[in-house]
Parts: C-alpha cells; sequence; structure tokens
C-alpha cells in the first residue's frame, strides 16, 4: 500500500488540493478507504490525517467500512422510483443475497441507495464502481447477478448495460445552431474581448444553474479584482434530482462549453479553468479529456491560444457524491480538496475563490450560450425569452410523458406547451426545478418557465393522477436530509426533524397540530439556513402544503394528541418476556376508543 | 464622524473590517451567539445571531458592518427562532443539564435560560454518542457537542497545533481528535491548551477540578449571559 499511496501522492504533485482525485483511487482500489491510507496520504500531503478523516465522512462515494468489489448503487430519486425502482430494488436484493445498505458475507457485492443519479430519462439506474448503468429490469438485473457471481471484469460487461443517450427531443436557439471548434473565439478576437463582453451584456444571459445572476456582471466584477491570478470553472456538478442537460451538454457539445470557459478566461484575464463534474458522470471523463487533448492540439487551449495572446488551459475534477457542491463555494471548497461546505459570504468566490483568488464559477449551460452569443451576438440571444429572461432554456423532462428527454424552450414558454411537446396527459402536476424549487398543480399550466414566473435549473418532472403527492414531498424531503452538509443548526438539526415530522404525518402517525407543526420547521429551516441548500429544503412540503392542505390534514388521525410511534409495537417485547398475548397486553391506538 | 451602523433604532459606531457583532460587543450591545468567540475567525454555525439587515437574514458574526445597515435584533420574531434553534441543538445531542458538570457555566443552558426556553419543543433524537475519557487530564463527552468548533480553531489558532476536527456529513457530524487510534491520549493536547477550556458546553471537560465550585454559585447562576458575555467579551478585546 506504501507504494501506491506513494505514487498516487506523486503523481498528484503531492498537492492537497487533489485530495479527492487521490481518495477515488484508493476507493477503487480498496473499496473503501483503510485507515493505513489514511496515515500514508496524511504524511505524503503533509496535512492533518482529520482532514482525510473528514472527506472521506463526507462524500457518499468514500467509505471507512469496506465494501463489496462490485459496489452497487441505485439511484433513488423520484424518477426512479416511479419507474419502479423499489420493485427492483427488492428483486436485486434477493438475486444478490445483499441487503440493501450491506456487503454481502464473501465481501463481493455490496449495494446501496445513492442520490439521483441524473440518468432520470432512462432510469431506473445505478452505478457500478463508479459507472453508470441504464435502463435497469428484471432481465438486465438477472445478467448482472450472473456477471457479478462469476466475478467478470466491468470491462467484459455488455456495453448496453452502460449505454447512455442524449434523448434530444426539441432542440432550440443552441441546440440547433451549435458552433464549430474555435469559431466563438475567432469572433471574439475579431470584435475584441471588452466589446464582447459588451455583447454578453447585450444578451441578458443569466446563470443557468438556477439563480440567475448576469453572466457579464459576474465577469466584470472578476476582471475589476485587484489580484491578477483569477480562475474559471465550470459547475458540472448536475445534482439537483431530474436534471441531466448538463449531462448531455458535456457528452455532445463539450467543445462548446469548454469555449465558453476559455472565452470568460480570455475576458477576465485567467490562466487555468476547472470542470467540476459531478462523479456520477464518470463515464464522460475520458471523452471530455480527449476533447481537451484535441483543443491543445488545435490551439485552442495551452499557450497563446490561436496565435494571440491568451494562455489557457482547463482541468477535469471529478465530485464523489454530495449535492452541496453544486453550491458554488462549496464546490471551491471541494475543488481545494475539502469537504463540501459553503463558505460565509461576503466574500464572493468573484472577490474571493479558488485559493482565495477571484474565481467566475457558472454553470455548464451558461457557458454553452456564452460561446454561441460571441458567434451570433447579444441581440441574436435576447431577440428571444421575455423582457426579463432573455434567450432560451434547455430542460430535462422526466416521469409520467410519453418522451422524456432534452427540450430547448424560449424563456416564456408556457408549462401547458411544454407538457403538450413531451406527450404527457391526465397530469395532476410538475416538479419545476427540482425538489429546491416549485410543485405547481394542475390550475397552473398557464404559467410561464421564467426567472420572474417559474425559475428553474432545468428539472422538470412531470406526475399523473397515479401518484401520491405526499410520496413525492417525502422522498425530497429524505433527500434534503441526506444531503445536509451540517455545518448550520436549522439545516442540520431541521431537515432530520422535517424528516422525522413527515414520517409522523405519512405514517399515519399524526394528529391535530402536527401540520402546524410541520409548518413550523419549514419556515424555521428557510428562513434561517446558511445556504440555498437549507433555504430550499422545505419547498417540496411547503408547495405541495401550500395547495393540497387537506392531503396534509386527510392523513392525521381525530385525536388531540398521537405519539410519534406505535405504541403497542413498543410492547412487542415485554409481551415476548412476560410470554402474554391476552386483549388486556395490547394497548389500542384507534381514533374510535379516543373520541 | 465615525460610521454607524443602527441595530434596534440606535446608532452603533463600527470601524471598518468589523463585523456586525464586533461592532455591537463593543458598544455593549449583546447578540446572542454560541459559535462565535471574540479573537477567534468567525465561524457562523450556530445561527444564533442571525439579524434582520435591512429585512435579510445575516449571521452578525461574519457579516460585515456597513453603513446604512438597519439592523433588528431584538424583535419577538427573531427571539422566538432563536429559541426554536436553541431547542434544536438540545435535542440533537445528550443535554442533561441536572447530572452534567457545566450546569450553571454552561454557555448552551445560559442561551436557553435567557431566550426563556422552557421545554425541548422537538422530539428528541437519543443519538448514541460515545464518550472518550482516555487523556490523563481532560475528557470528552460527545453527547454534549454542539459543533461550534471552538475547540477546532482554538487549537489551530490559539495554541498551535491541530487537535480537533469536525467531520462526517450532516447529522452524522462528530468531533474527531488527530490521533491514528482516535483517541484523545494519543494527540498533543494539554490541560493548559486554549482547546481544552474553550468549550460552551460541557463536552470537553478537564478532570479533576468538577465540582470545586460548587452548583448555586457559578457564572450563569445568578447572572444573565447577555451581561457576563459583554463583560467579557468587552474585557478580552479591549
Amino acid at each position: 500500500m506504501r507504494q501506491f499511496i506513494q505514487s498516487l501522492a506523486a503523481k498528484h504533485d503531492f498537492r492537497p488540493t487533489h485530495l479527492l482525485e487521490m481518495l477515488r483511487a484508493v476507493q477503487a482500489r480498496y473499496h473503501h478507504i483503510p485507515g493505513d491510507a489514511v496515515e500514508l496520504l496524511a504524511e505524503a500531503l503533509r496535512i492533518p490525517r482529520t482532514r482525510i478523516i473528514d472527506a472521506t465522512e463526507f462524500y457518499s462515494f468514500f467509505s471507512t467500512d469496506p465494501k463489496g468489489r462490485y459496489e452497487l448503487l441505485i439511484s433513488d430519486s423520484i424518477t426512479d422510483h416511479m419507474l419502479g425502482k423499489q420493485e427492483l430494488m427488492a428483486y436485486l436484493a434477493g438475486k444478490l443475497g445483499v441487503a440493501v445498505g450491506a456487503v454481502r458475507d464473501d465481501g463481493v457485492v455490496s449495494l446501496d441507495n445513492t442520490s439521483c443519479t441524473g440518468m432520470c430519462d432512462q432510469g431506473p439506474a445505478g452505478l457500478v464502481n463508479g459507472y453508470a448503468l441504464t435502463r435497469l429490469d428484471r432481465s438486465r438485473i438477472d445478467q448482472i447477478a450472473e456477471l457479478i457471481n462469476g466475478a467478470i471484469p466491468l470491462e467484459e460487461w455488455p456495453a448496453e448495460f452502460f449505454q447512455v443517450d442524449d434523448n434530444i427531443r426539441r432542440p432550440g436557439l443552441l441546440l440547433d445552431s451549435p458552433i464549430a471548434p474555435g469559431e466563438a473565439l475567432k469572433a471574439a478576437i475579431a470584435r475584441g474581448f471588452k466589446e464582447t463582453l459588451t455583447e454578453i451584456d447585450k444578451s441578458g444571459l443569466r446563470g443557468r444553474g438556477g439563480a440567475g445572476f448576469k453572466t457579464a456582471m459576474k465577469w466584470r466584477f472578476c476582471a475589476e479584482e485587484q489580484q491578477t491570478e483569477r480562475y474559471v470553472v465550470c459547475n458540472a456538478d448536475e445534482g439537483e434530482p431530474g436534471t441531466f442537460k448538463d449531462r448531455v451538454l458535456l457528452n455532445s457539445f463539450a467543445d462548446q462549453v469548454f469555449e465558453g470557459m476559455t472565452l470568460c478566461a480570455a475576458i477576465i484575464g485567467a490562466k487555468q479553468g476547472f470542470l467540476y463534474l459531478r462523479g456520477e458522470y464518470l463515464h464522460l471523463h475520458d471523452k471530455l479529456q480527449a476533447i481537451l487533448t484535441q483543443r491543445r492540439a488545435a490551439g485552442l487551449l495551452g499557450t497563446g491560444i490561436l496565435g494571440g495572446a491568451v494562455d489557457f488551459d482547463i482541468e477535469i475534477r471529478l465530485g464523489a457524491g454530495a449535492y452541496i457542491c453544486g453550491e458554488e463555494s462549496a464546490l471551491i471548497e471541494s475543488l481545494e480538496g475539502k469537504s463540501g461546505i459553503p463558505r460565509n459570504r461576503p466574500p464572493y468566490p468573484v472577490t474571493s475563490g479558488y485559493l482565495g483568488r477571484p474565481t467566475v464559477v457558472n454553470n455548464v449551460e451558461t457557458f454553452f450560450a456564452a460561446s454561441a452569443i460571441a458567434v451570433h451576438g447579444g441581440d441574436w440571444f435576447a431577440a428571444s425569452g421575455t423582457e426579463k429572461s432573455q434567450g432560451s432554456k434547455i430542460l430535462s423532462i422526466s416521469g409520467d410523458c410519453a418522451r422524456p428527454g432534452i427540450y430547448e424552450y424560449p424563456f416564456g414558454t408556457t408549462v401547458r406547451t411544454i407538457l403538450d411537446d413531451c406527450g404527457a396527459s391526465d397530469v395532476l402536476g410538475v416538479q419545476v426545478g427540482g425538489p429546491s424549487g416549485t410543485f405547481i398543480s394542475d390550475q397552473e399550466f398557464d404559467r410561464k418557465l421564467a426567472f420572474e414566473d417559474l425559475a428553474t435549473g432545468g428539472s422538470f418532472i412531470v406526475f399523473n393522477h397515479s401518484r401520491d403527492i405526499l410520496a413525492i414531498a417525502h422522498n425530497f424531503t429524505h433527500f434534503f436530509a441526506h444531503e445536509s452538509c451540517g455545518f448550520c443548526t436549522p439545516c442540520r438539526v431541521g431537515t432530520s426533524l422535517l424528516q422525522k415530522q413527515l414520517d409522523k404525518i405519512t405514517g399515519g402517525h399524526g394528529s391535530a397540530g402536527d401540520v402546524v407543526a410541520l409548518e413550523e420547521i419549514c419556515r424555521l429551516i428557510k428562513t434561517n439556513s446558511h445556504c440555498g441548500l437549507g433555504q430550499t429544503a422545505a419547498n417540496p412540503v411547503l408547495t405541495t402544503l401550500e395547495r393540497y392542505p387537506e392531503l396534509y390534514q386527510s392523513r392525521l388521525k381525530k385525536i388531540s394528541f398521537e405519539p410519534g410511534f406505535d405504541l403497542d409495537g413498543a410492547l412487542e417485547t415485554a409481551r415476548r418476556m412476560a410470554n402474554r398475548n391476552d386483549a388486556a397486553a395490547h394497548l389500542q391506538q384507534t381514533a374510535a376508543e379516543h373520541e | 464622524m465615525s460610521k454607524t451602523i443602527t441595530i434596534d433604532g440606535k446608532a452603533i459606531p463600527f470601524i471598518d473590517g468589523q463585523t456586525i457583532m464586533e461592532a455591537a460587543t463593543a458598544a455593549g450591545v449583546y447578540i446572542p451567539h454560541l459559535c462565535h468567540h471574540p479573537g477567534y475567525t468567525p465561524h457562523g454555525s450556530c445561527k444564533l445571531c442571525n439579524v434582520r439587515v435591512n429585512g435579510r437574514i445575516c449571521s452578525a458574526c461574519t457579516f460585515p458592518a456597513a453603513e446604512s445597515q438597519d439592523i433588528q435584533n431584538l424583535s419577538e420574531e427573531l427571539n422566538a427562532d432563536r429559541r426554536r434553534i436553541t431547542q434544536m441543538l438540545f435535542v440533537e445531542g445528550n443535554h442533561l443539564c441536572p447530572g452534567c458538570e457545566k450546569t450553571g457555566n454552561c454557555q448552551l443552558q445560559a442561551v436557553a435560560y435567557h431566550l426563556n426556553m422552557l421545554d425541548n419543543h422537538f422530539p428528541h433524537f437519543y443519538a448514541k454518542r460515545n464518550m472518550d475519557a482516555s487523556h490523563p487530564d481532560v475528557l470528552i463527552d460527545h453527547n454534549r457537542c454542539i459543533f461550534c468548533t471552538l475547540c477546532v480553531r482554538a487549537s489551530r489558532e490559539k495554541d498551535g497545533k491541530d487537535v480537533f476536527a469536525i467531520s462526517g456529513r450532516g447529522i452524522n457530524k462528530h468531533l474527531i481528535v488527530n490521533a491514528e487510534s482516535g483517541l484523545l491520549k494519543d494527540t498533543d493536547l494539554e490541560a493548559t491548551d486554549q482547546a481544552a477550556n474553550i468549550c460552551p458546553t460541557g463536552a470537553i471537560l478537564i478532570k479533576r477540578t468538577g465540582y470545586t465550585v460548587p452548583i448555586g454559585e457559578r457564572v450563569y447562576d445568578h447572572r444573565e449571559i447577555d451581561a457576563v458575555s459583554l463583560e467579557e467579551e468587552r474585557g478580552e478585546h479591549g
């Protein structure tokens, strides 16, 4: 092990910023992070071992205890549930002879849930040793079980198990007219970088991750900083359940995304950029590296880009399973090799970002759009959309519809139009913007996709009338409790309290007052949390409670107080010990008895 | 003329670079807090010091004071939320004041008194947490840790060591120590270190000093935390 760790650390120049990369390699080899590896890494990188332990415990894809040689993780997104994930998971566990959350006795295979893997249009999905599995069904599971039991290496598994489709159903402004490599940079050089920033300003482009900060303003702020060592970061930590458009952009339009990053670097004066790729998209890693190599060969990256004065290169960094790293300052912490805890602001990343230097962090789609604007001009982009939301938005559509996949619409498009296009009928409601967004009911389909109405990072999950709204809120609420970084009290404790309170109600143990208590927890988390995760973690409950209060009330028992647990069930051990099972040894808890 | 911010209608002077908390403390205005300590890098995690700055919630301990800030600190709304956040800390860990050596000297308890917290409100987590009594002079009772990171910061910033860290994610967060064995006895912590003496709760205690001051004669037994805190923190800082 010593030799392995030494050469691993050397490969990364002993830089603690690359800790996640190293831990990924250790996990891949040993299927956990052994204590000895922690010691050796701490020694090699000259950092306290506590930092390595923290990172190991923080990121979902690292583990302190050994996992199986085949680490199977199944996506627990609501969209996977809708495609029969729960039943399949039980089948898989039975077939492999391993419990969910456990390692089989022979150490060959482990099985667990994981947060949405971004394959919502081709689920149920999962990961095996980090690589995406799509379209799981019983026959595929039968084959997987055979392959695992036969100790067949992943390289020899059928390629179709790992096939990931783009499913671009409706290209629009941007997807219809992709640019050629170098086209945006040449246009920007011809026009001038300053003038190109003016075009981006004129285009009205706002951040496509969901928050919607004006892109040109962010770039200008960064460029105006005194400190001249600056960075460009592309946020490809696409973790919002139901979102997968960045995966498609990186699979088929990576050149244009990298070009947008290079354009930004030229404008703000950065020499180094990072693509922070979520760990779930490991399957894209080698392909993206090859594109970077091509771009270097073509003079589009490296020293003296296109024969000019711009020097810039891009490094790909992989995440390790943490939704919070989509928050820009948490992402920067993660890039620095630490656990993803959002920073206190101010200072903002444009002032003090990666290694304390001015940093622009933008979404994949933002860079993708910026390149097109550099080529076609700001007016071209601004001609689409609404007054306050210019241009187009790329949506990831999944759930109950005939044609899930990627759709691009000008801002201002109504939900109704989108539902018609994707072949959705009998629609109960739509989750717009993922769990952190809004649940809209069938009374609101004339609402529009726009920052001023329904803002979204791109997730669009359709639910038909066969779906249970409380089950949806339940899935999302558990997601947030799992993904809370734990830094601040309201989110760390609040999301767990919210989960318990919702479980109490959906489990039939709620009574009068419990919905009010639920609402109070929601408000506390939303108002007092440190970052966007906490501030939106209660949205699944709040937005459904606002629309369907009767649904929550209907789950309550008609008594004034109900304990949060099953009273009679709690007596089971006592009954067994007393060897009794007569009526007097049981407690009744029915509403009738109390009324 | 010095620059000012307004807290609850009162003009408070500040100098550039000060946080709202620092300006308030210097002017004798108490903002409830647990993870903040004068002279330490602000952390901003407990969220007790949330105030409304021009209508927006901000943590006073990390947010820079700036002119034209109209700040609400002692509103009923803010204190009600602070009470709930304190209750969250109580139910998350296992805080049994009557059996804790820190009672009367505990800031968590004192803040709870100050905010008129009369019950725990939320269901208890009954988290299974361990103790580390391995060190000859210092004891960790993880049941009482509120993840304020004061010991972490004290060790790094004041003692020049790196004994403590907070590890893990979400509700599974926990305090760890820098030793291969994971035990406090194998770290270079000494009882005289600031890190061993900074804990606002009874999570880190010095051995063989228990009950030298009888219950009833302790810091917060007769005085409110706002007065004590202002006196100590203004003294320490200037």
